[in-house]
């Protein structure tokens, strides 16, 4: 077919200015970076070193129990998004896709303003707020009778990666809830109608019909979460520094990478050692998206219609 | 029909929830907009009141417009996200017309290409995405953001715009092909025009996180003079951090601009997302 015709050159065209772009500026430096991961620099020379650089991070103390404190730190900020976010999300779409409920899209713009404002204005917005300083959090609580149970959550340890947590869950709970929402707008009619005359309704319509319908789009949630939070580094670094204090409580991948390969205060930037980060994502990453490609999704796709 | 559903008791309960959390999601706002009008010694006695006439106090302000240049952080902020955007629809555009008008070979292989961005986020390259900036002497720049974003919104794009471009009637191109239009001119005349609803739900995805990143402005175009807002409110909160009027009055100005925008788009961007676009 090929031979027959002149070459079309207007394809070619059209697509060379997104080809290139994507390729020179995603596409090759993910493959640079996870090829920097090989080698290390002596007296300004680069050398290949295989994989050394994974070694010392997974195995020499100095930079393993660092690698290990912010892998398990992302998963517990990845388990308290999957927690609390989606069922928050899930049970605010219930409850807007309710046929007869007024102001619905009143409450839906509202709900979703705390998702379009940046991580800088949402990580000092809370630390104001939670601060011991200013007061508003403890006289709160006092109000309600609840006051011994504020303690100055960022500031200690044992709970500031929560915190920031439920932070990052109040700003991000409205993408779950759009995405569910959508999902319950197109079940179509004829089949609540159905279960309706079948006694099934309320609560159990929901648990038996509803649900099992929308598992596609959690599955599409659950993903977006994972991806989204294995890559964090905004709202860690705008609210606690790039320490990610208090004594690297809240140190997750991204800021742990950040630190590593550009250098911060007096700690040199190592770009290898942050490349061989940058590839322990990448492949944790890749991991969550084919268990959810190949095990989830393909799984899912009987129930739609 | 409906009977069941219809319980004035659930019908309460549901507004209660739905008000309990549009408070929650909406307090820390309006806590820091109303503190950033009051006098320092109101923001701590009483920070839940409204600024009142011996409480008002534009002093944050003032601090802030005289310590940071925000009016060139903002404009550094538009002009980073308003050509972002033209590039990712302009190209996104073209790439997806190719993919979904004309059978070539390597076709379906190109489209996988393109889409491998969608779920491989870009930050993971910027070890060696600062190396290639720092060589071709873009650090620094604009340029170097616009670049950057724009690589990253183009897989989503072309995805969303194909889908979109494969709905253009083929009657209608053919009928501009036998009137001796090129198919350049059946790019930018009849198929752009025709899949501007795309473009916006696209236009609109984009800009925000686009608006609100912190990592490669950080990275890539830390200096002064090409500071974005979000950058540009970090590094002046950090250095005010004791100045509580500056830091409220330079928080609401960072969140204003954005909730203008949200206002304008947000029926645009609600549609977008449950119109299914991401799916």
């Amino acid at each position: 077919m090929a031979s027959r015709r002149p070459i079309r050159w207007h394809i070619a065209v059209f697509l060379a200015p997104a080809v290139l772009v994507y390729t020179a500026i995603m596409i090759f430096p993910l493959f640079n970076t996870l090829r920097l991961a090989l080698f290390t620099e002596v007296d300004n020379v680069r050398h290949f070193v295989g994989l050394q650089n994974f070694r010392t991070l997974f195995g020499d103390p100095r930079w393993s129990e660092s690698f290990w404190n912010a892998l398990g730190n992302n998963f517990w900020f990845f388990f308290i998004h999957m927690l609390v976010q989606n069922p928050i999300g899930i049970l605010l779409a219930a409850i807007l896709s309710h046929p007869r409920l007024r102001f619905a899209a009143l409450y839906r713009s509202a709900i979703f303003i705390p998702t379009i404002l940046s991580f800088v204005i949402v990580g000092f917005a809370w630390k104001l707020i939670l601060s011991p300083i200013w007061g508003i959090a403890p006289s709160m609580l006092d109000a309600v009778g609840l006051k011994w149970l504020y303690a100055p959550w960022l500031g200690k340890e044992e709970y500031a990666l929560t915190a920031l947590s439920l932070v990052s869950v109040w700003q991000f709970v409205g993408i779950p809830m759009m995405l569910i929402y959508a999902a319950l707008l197109t079940i179509p009619e004829e089949i609540l109608e159905a279960a309706e005359v079948e006694g099934i309704t309320g609560m159990s319509a929901f648990w038996k019909i509803k649900l099992p319908l929308i598992l596609p789009s959690i599955g599409i949630i659950s993903i977006l979460t994972f991806v989204g939070n294995f890559n964090a580094f905004d709202l860690i670094y705008a609210a606690q520094g790039a320490l990610a204090g208090p004594d690297f409580s809240t140190d997750i991948l991204g800021t742990f990478l950040y630190r590593t390969f550009f250098g911060f205060q007096l700690q040199l930037g190592d770009p290898h050692m942050g490349s061989a980060i940058a590839t322990a994502m990448f492949a944790i990453i890749l991991i969550g998206v084919c268990i959810y490609l190949f095990g989830i999704q393909t799984r899912m796709r009987r129930y739609q219609f | 029909m409906h009977k069941a559903r219809r319980n004035p008791a659930n019908l309460i309960a549901m507004h209660g929830i739905l008000i309990l959390y549009t408070c929650i999601a909406l307090f820390p706002v309006f806590v820091i907009l109303i503190n950033s009008f009051k006098t320092r010694k109101a923001i701590f006695r009483e920070p839940l009141a409204l600024p009142g006439a011996d409480s008002f106090s534009l002093i944050g302000y003032e601090t802030v417009l005289r310590q940071g240049d925000f009016f060139g952080y903002f404009q550094n902020s538009m002009i980073v996200t308003v050509c972002s955007l033209f590039f990712i629809l302009l190209f996104g555009a073209m790439a997806a017309f190719a993919l979904a008008e004309y059978r070539f070979r390597g076709n379906t292989l190109m489209g996988l290409y393109l889409a491998l961005g969608i779920m491989i986020p870009i930050r993971i390259g910027t070890v060696a995405i600062l190396e290639l900036m720092v060589s071709t002497g873009l650090v620094n720049t604009l340029m170097a953001l616009i670049l950057v974003y724009t690589a990253q919104g183009l897989p989503l794009a072309v995805f969303i715009l194909s889908e979109f471009m494969r709905g253009v009637s083929d009657d209608l191109k053919n009928a501009g092909r036998i009137d001796g239009l090129s198919e350049y001119m059946i790019f930018f005349r009849l198929a752009l025009p025709l899949v501007r609803p795309a473009l916006a739900t696209v236009a609109v995805f984009n800009m925000i996180p686009i608006w609100n990143d912190l990592w490669f402005p950080l990275i890539l175009a830390p200096a002064e003079s090409t500071k974005t807002l979000t950058l540009g409110s970090q590094v002046f909160i950090g250095q005010f951090v004791t100045d509580w009027n500056a830091v409220l009055s330079a928080l609401s100005m960072a969140i204003l601009p954005v909730l203008i925008l949200y206002v304008i788009f947000s029926r645009q961007l609600i549609r977008g997302i449950t119109s299914g676009a991401v799916k």
